[in-house]
């Protein structure tokens, strides 16, 4: 193939992705588990990018949990998400950010469904006016905030401090690159990349220096998958499904993993330490477990920023060892202390710590 | 080991990098005639054990090749070495043999009694 046709072809696996002036939706299990990240995205994009990012204390969840886990019907969710949007017409926005992937799978959704069957949207519309008395306009663009990551990344490129190379031997850090289900693979228009070659994540971090680990199960799901994760007899499958991801990716000696997805960050975070208590079994260098951090913590660390105030505290697998490797200076008397200095109590079975 | 509720399932994927083909090595050496065989069945149909069991002498070629030996511990017991298996077969394999070799296997390089 020519040159100028893998440039086309390529250009229909691009998504267009708003500027500025944006809706920001928080994540459920986002701003509870990984609170650093959200936080840091909007430090980052007011104060570092100057842009307009405006959060509406009435949102809610998405209820996408609900909806995957078969307890929320199709038609209460369309009317959820017909609120938020109803929430971002009152406060004059038309661009929406997303922090999670389950969400963003959900929007887009919605958003096909509406498309192809238009009765559903007017349907929606009646349910929401009846219930609220909002009306809503569809969206003009929906990002993930990952893509807006990926779009900024040449600027976080610029300011950045520690690049993705392991200051020990010189080399690029060999990074995972793990992308939710949900983010592409449902309606792959919508993902920069598509399903087939998703650049999100890869695209951040050729740009800040690291090198991506292509191995077998690349593509492969987290394991958590909502349903099989809900029902405790049933989580031996999820765990399963990760564990075959690990062992895939063992024997290329990843020193990170990151992903988009609050889901797979949390299970690829908790489930290491289940499976070492289980079965005694680890899968970075040295008996170490993989740290698995989010695009906007490893944002975070390569501008600088300190690792406590972007919360890697609160991941299972500790960064420590990634921390060394980069040649981030840290104080770990620091670490589970609040801004005022008051020692929190510090958890017990820390992995890498 | 953690009482999590919950167990872990092996990947049901034929991993032959990990599988250990000490085995069916050990049977080819003293038994070449195994690879003659196409698994066509025939052994399997004649054999008295598979009439009335769930064994396949086919199912024990494949898997001593695959190396997929646990499988092939508890399945070979049900032999009788009857040899049946030898008088139907079409390439002239020893089937009977590989039975045999194989339980002197298991035996030999783990310890295995029969």
């Amino acid at each position: 193939m020519k040159q100028e046709e893998n440039t086309r072809v390529w250009r229909d696996y691009q998504k267009e992705i708003a500027d500025d002036h944006f809706f920001y939706v928080r994540s459920c299990i986002r701003q509870s588990f990984f609170p650093g990240s959200e936080q840091f995205f909007l430090q980052l994009m007011r104060d570092v990018l100057g842009k307009d990012v405006y959060e509406n204390p009435s949102h809610t969840t998405c209820t996408g949990i609900g909806y995957h886990g078969d307890v929320v019907p199709f038609s209460t969710i369309q009317t959820v998400v017909a609120r938020h949007y109803a929430l971002m017409k009152e406060s004059g926005y038309k661009n929406v950010a997303v922090s999670c992937v389950t969400s963003f799978g959900i929007y887009t959704e919605i958003l096909e469904t509406w498309k192809h069957f238009p009765e559903e949207l007017e349907k929606t519309r009646e349910f929401l006016y009846k219930a609220t008395g909002r009306e809503f306009d569809l969206p003009e663009n929906v990002a993930h905030t990952s893509d807006i990551i990926y779009k900024f990344r040449d600027e976080i490129a610029a300011r950045a401090k520690y690049p993705l190379v392991n200051k020990l031997t010189g080399e690029p850090l060999r990074v995972v690159e793990h992308i939710g289900c949900h983010y592409s693979k449902m309606f792959p228009k919508y993902g920069v990349g598509g399903a087939e070659f998703p650049q999100v994540l890869s695209g951040m971090v050729e740009s800040w220096g690291g090198q991506i680990v292509d191995y077998p199960e690349r593509r492969h799901c987290c394991g958590f998958g909502f349903r099989q994760y809900l029902v405790q007899a049933n989580r031996g499958y999820s765990l399963s499904n990760t564990v075959k991801k690990f062992s895939s990716m063992k024997p290329y000696k990843p020193d990170l993993v990151i992903t988009n997805c609050p889901g797979c960050n949390m299970f690829m975070d908790k489930w290491q330490y289940t499976i070492k208590e289980m079965e005694g079994l680890t899968y970075g260098e040295n008996g170490e477990s993989i740290p698995i951090l989010t695009y906007e913590e490893l944002a975070g660390l390569v501008m600088g920023r300190n690792p406590w105030d972007l919360g890697l505290q609160f991941h299972m697998v500790q960064s420590e060892p990634l921390l060394r490797k980069m040649g981030i200076e840290f104080d770990p008397s620091d670490k589970f202390k609040t801004k005022d200095g008051r020692q929190m109590p510090i958890p017990e079975n820390l992995i890498n710590s | 080991m953690e009482k999590f509720g919950f167990s872990l399932t092996k990947a049901r994927v034929i991993d032959y990098d990990a599988n250990d083909r000490s085995i069916v090595s050990y049977i080819l050496e003293r038994e070449p005639s195994l690879n003659l065989c196409i698994e066509c069945g025939c052994c399997s149909a004649a054999c008295t054990t598979g009439n009335f069991t769930g064994f396949s002498l086919r199912e024990i070629h494949i898997l001593l090749k695959r190396g997929e030996n646990d499988l092939v511990r508890q399945k070979i017991r049900k032999c009788m070495l009857c040899g049946k298996c030898i008088l139907v077969c079409p390439r002239g394999v020893n089937t009977r043999n590989v039975v045999f070799l194989a339980k002197q296997a298991f035996t030999k390089n783990e310890g295995y009694e029969f």
